[in-house]
């Protein structure tokens, strides 16, 4: 069998063990989760090895007929982009369940419940990047949205109902306005040769720039209430603040990031007249998005609530790199996806740690950490670090390339968005101040440290974020191919020369 | 002096139809002639075991399609053998949940509050003459969407709807609502069978001919009188449409749904829906599609306000039943688009549709039978909050047809919103497409806000229970929701059968 197909089951068979254990057996089916994600993460590495650096075309694929009567295959295949994606987040699950051992104990229902519905997730994750057919691609994309509904609804805190249902029905009214032009796509298919989802096919499509444009919006204000961009991005906060610490590394870290890999894969390929004539509005968006998210990141109470922001403010970045269509701003959103989904994962988890300690979310509740719990506080400092790109971290590669490739076509946009970092500054730097250093505030002394399980937890992030920003790479050989394939077959061609693997160093 | 004719009625062709009436009768001698105490289980096991043997004939005539039958007045082409094999499925589903008699009144005649209904109840007696109203509910529902005359057509109409008001009054609890519902029900549908008939005269008028195909031969060759026709789709339609619960001719549709025993409600909410738009599909689809041009932007504007009106009005419900009222009324608007589609996949996606909406609403219904208090069972929403701590069996169940309601990948509402606008969508109609997307974001919110009630609130301690469910509901319960996910993951064999069967002879 196929790589991807085995990758996808293996979580789902997990989840089958899992649900028929006993409801009092959370330990083991922890373990079961951690060693079942660990199988993936493996896996998915191992894949990553075989991975033709070589070639730009789609690879490990396999095709099967599921509903020939509409032409829909079974389709699942990965380029360097998707894979890199796969990557992160089979490389994040195990990680988040590490992190949460005990996240699971407070909801309304069984430890089990939460394990199966995170495998459940990590399965339709892996399916959602590779999927090759436009229709299982949508399955997917809605199909996740249940089990992210239950986690945050189960498993939250404070106004969580008002929260997973405001996150579902932004994300369903998006994914309808995408079926419709999935639709018009699939009759346009069977008028010019026959009823296909094929992604290739699709994007040989003739069609007029008005049924183009209606249908890229289709497209795109579903991944854009995804990504989130601003102004579609309300629900993003709410349900940070509500999930569980992992539920939001799983939602921002992860599936934020289909939203735009979706841009890429979907609306760049398919539509690429579109994207052209609706470029200068997105990229106004994504600076909106960058600066917005910032300046409301800095007036956050909510630790939560600040690093949702924050996260607004990276999706600008990495919006912004998607369509200033240079393969560099291509390579460099890539990895910002990639480094962000590492940076929002330390900051959600050691700021979870530091959350359920203390029990409350308020910045204003910590102080002095630093002479508490050092080793806790300087984890947090360290993700603060990545989160603003300091540069010799992974995040300051990503963020340079992304403006870099903006400036050489975009240079007004690249401008505004760079002081998008120096607002970063600012909104790390406030509250590292106020959590970790001053005074110890009462109620803050008797805080444990991070015990065995938690720094085996935090030490892999850490490092992946030193190593890439060392040495990026490994990750940038993946991506740079796909990246330019994608650019010169959206029909644009780089200012500049191919980028060089080295660049960011 | 004309020799007499004798009618030639292909016995074979009509055979599923002639079996469940054969049953029927047998019911009502039942109910003659024996014992109170042997009553049930004879009923039970006539009742299923001819819906049974129909299913088993109609599956071994389905390749003797495309042909009539009783003197080219009843078609059994490839479209009747689906429509019935679906009714004759759906009926089988909601029989099982009939079958619990915890629903039905015993004595139906009896005042309300009197001496005779309180005996009755005590007595322990079960009613059963709801078994053999069934079976001739089934029998017209069965050749209603075969009818290939207009005559027919009517008499098919009225087969299916008079047993149906009786049954909608059998309610053992609230009898009153019921009743009323049953009246209301009585009386609206009477106004709509004129209307019906006002429309089969102008047609008749129009085309000097009762039959589909001479109808469709007038309309083809244009030259009767154009103001017959129109006045004829008009009232036809008016008929239908009350069937179906299109707006403006729902207002029956909660009342009705709400008062009516629940496992009648889930029946006829399934059953009819297939009966009556088999009959229209087969009606614009033969007769009147050369007459598109008059009768699509109608129908496009009904089609319209039926799906927003549905979903936005479905929001304010407090009540479960209402609710799936409303959703009904919105899901009838998303098959209207497959009317209008005109075109051999929006027959199929319509087909489709009625069998995968049609399973999850017997499905849906036979949840809430489940849920009790002292009173009987318990409709009001408020009460369902933490459905799921007092029973996860009934609460996943419920999610998963909401879920098949609001039309999310992996169940079989996903696929059938797919074909169906798709279908719309082929033949031109965007603007149809675009509000039926939009009216099932709006339909997702209230699905979901019962999810939300059912699995993350906290329950209240008022009483409410949900029973241990007797086998054969619990049967029902299994098969509808297994079909609605099969039909979600792997809907490719079902589709591949409808789409070699289904077509109208002309």
């Amino acid at each position: 069998m196929n790589m991807l197909t085995s990758l996808m089951l293996l979580p789902l068979i997990g989840a089958l063990l899992i649900s028929a254990l006993p409801t009092t057996k959370s330990l083991l089916a922890k373990q079961m989760t951690l060693g079942t994600t660990l199988l993936v993460a493996i896996g998915v590495i191992v894949m990553a090895i075989r991975f033709d650096t070589s070639k730009t075309d789609l690879q490990f694929v396999e095709t099967h007929s599921w509903i020939p009567t509409f032409g829909i295959n079974y389709s699942v295949g990965v380029d360097g982009i998707a894979l890199v994606l796969i990557i992160l987040s089979a490389l994040l699950a195990p990680i988040v369940v590490l992190a949460g051992w005990n996240e699971s104990s407070g909801g309304r229902w069984s430890a089990k419940t939460f394990y199966i519905l995170v495998l459940v997730l990590e399965t339709m994750i892996i399916g959602v990047f590779s999927a090759n057919d436009l229709f299982l691609f949508y399955v997917f994309f809605e199909a996740m949205l249940i089990p992210v509904y239950f986690l945050i609804g189960g498993y939250g805190t404070g106004q969580r109902n008002a929260a997973a249902v405001k996150f579902l029905i932004y994300s369903l009214l998006g994914g309808l306005l995408m079926l419709a032009s999935i639709i018009a796509l699939y009759v346009l298919s069977g008028e010019q040769g026959g009823h296909t989802f094929n992604i290739n096919t699709l994007s040989q499509l003739q069609m007029s720039s008005t049924t183009q444009n209606l249908l890229f919006l289709g497209f795109f204000i579903a991944f854009a209430i995804k990504a989130p961009l601003w102004p579609l991005h309300t629900w993003l906060p709410d349900a940070a603040q509500s999930a569980t610490p992992g539920t939001s590394v799983l939602l921002l870290g992860i599936l934020d990031k289909v939203g735009t890999f979706g841009m890429i894969r979907y609306c760049l390929t398919l539509f690429p007249e579109a994207s052209k004539t609706f470029t200068p509005l997105i990229l106004v968006l994504a600076v909106i998005s960058i600066i917005y998210g910032a300046f409301l990141a800095i007036g956050q109470k909510d630790l939560k609530r600040l690093i949702a922001f924050t996260s607004i403010s990276h999706f600008g970045f990495i919006t912004m790199g998607i369509f200033a269509m240079t393969s560099q701003g291509h390579s460099g959103a890539t990895l910002y996806m990639f480094n962000h989904g590492f940076s929002t994962a330390a900051l959600f988890i050691v700021g979870g740690w530091m959350m359920s300690r203390r029990g409350s979310s308020k910045i204003s509740d910590f102080g002095g950490l630093q002479r508490v719990t050092p080793v806790m506080a300087w984890s947090f400092f360290f993700a603060g670090m990545s989160s603003l790109a300091l540069p010799g971290l992974s995040s300051f590669v990503s963020e340079f390339l992304v403006l870099v490739g903006t400036y050489t076509r975009y240079p007004v946009a690249a401008i505004i968005g760079t002081f998008g970092i120096v607002l970063a500054a600012l909104y790390i730097l406030i509250p590292v101040q106020r959590a970790l250093h001053g005074p110890t505030m009462p109620g803050n002394e008797a805080l444990s440290d991070l015990n065995l399980r938690e720094k085996i937890a935090i030490a892999p992030v850490i490092a992946i974020i030193i190593a890439l920003g060392f040495y990026p790479s490994p990750l940038l050989n993946i991506i740079n191919p796909a990246s330019t394939h994608t650019i010169t077959q959206a029909g644009f061609k780089d200012p500049l020369a191919q980028i060089d693997p080295k660049a960011g160093k | 002096m004309t020799d007499f004719i004798v009618p030639k009625l292909s016995y074979v062709q009509l055979s599923p139809i002639l079996i469940v009436l054969g049953g029927a009768l047998i019911g009502v001698l039942i109910e003659a002639f024996l014992s109170r105490k042997v009553r049930p289980i004879a009923q039970l096991t006539i009742t299923l075991g001819s819906l049974i043997l129909a299913l088993i004939q109609l599956w071994h005539i389905r390749h003797e399609s495309a042909l009539t039958a009783a003197m080219g007045s009843v078609a059994i082409d490839g479209a009747t053998i689906l429509m019935q094999g679906s009714i004759l499925l759906i009926a089988i589903l909601a029989v099982a949940l009939i079958a619990d008699n915890e629903h039905f009144t015993v004595l139906a005649a009896a005042v309300p509050g009197s001496p005779e209904e309180r005996d009755s109840l005590q007595s322990g007696e079960k009613l059963t003459e709801v078994f053999p109203l069934t079976l001739f509910a089934v029998a017209g529902m069965l050749l209603f969407p075969a009818s290939n005359d207009l005559i027919t057509l009517f008499v098919a109409l009225e087969m299916l709807s008079l047993p149906l008001y009786l049954m909608a009054g059998l309610s053992r609890r609230r009898r009153l609502m019921s009743q009323e519902a049953a009246l209301k029900y009585f009386l609206l549908g009477a106004f709509s069978s004129a209307f019906f008939l006002f429309g089969a005269a102008y047609l008749y008028g129009y085309s000097g001919s009762v039959s589909l195909a001479g109808i469709r031969a007038a309309v083809v060759g244009g030259s009767g009188n154009d103001v017959f026709l129109l006045m004829g789709i008009a009232f036809l339609s008016i008929g239908l449409l009350f069937k179906v619960g299109a707006v403006p001719f729902h207002a029956w549709t909660p009342d009705v749904y709400q008062g009516a025993p629940t496992p009648i409600t889930a029946f006829m909410a399934a059953a009819t829906k297939v009966a009556a738009f088999g009959a229209m599909l087969r009606i614009f689809y033969t007769s009147l599609a050369n007459a598109n041009w008059d009768w699509r932007p109608m129908m496009s504007i009904i089609a319209i306000i039926t799906m927003l009106f549905g979903s936005v009005v479905a929001i304010a419900q407090r009540d479960v039943k209402r609710m799936l009222a409303y959703s009904s009324i919105a899901h009838a608007g998303f098959l209207l688009t497959g009317v209008i589609a005109l075109n051999k996949s929006g027959l199929d996606a319509s087909i489709f549709y009625l069998f995968a909406y049609g399973v999850a609403t017997v499905g849906a219904f036979g949840v809430v039978t489940l849920v009790r208090d002292s009173s009987g069972e318990v409709t009001d929403l408020n009460k369902w909050a933490g459905l799921a701590k007092r029973s996860p069996f009934a609460a996943t169940l419920f999610a998963g047809f909401l879920l098949a309601f609001a039309g999310i990948p992996l169940t079989s509402g996903f696929i059938g919103k797919f074909s169906i606008f798709s279908a719309a969508y082929e033949s031109g109609n965007k603007s149809l497409v675009i509000v039926g997307v939009l009216s099932s974001a709006i339909a997702a919110y209230f699905y979901i806000r019962v999810i939300v009630l059912m699995f993350f609130k906290d329950a209240a301690d008022d009483g409410t229970s949900v029973i241990i469910p007797s086998i054969l509901t619990r049967s029902t319960l299994i098969i509808t929701s297994v079909i609605t996910i099969l039909l979600g993951v792997y809907p490719a064999p079902l589709l591949n059968f409808i789409n070699s069967l289904a077509s109208f002879i002309r």
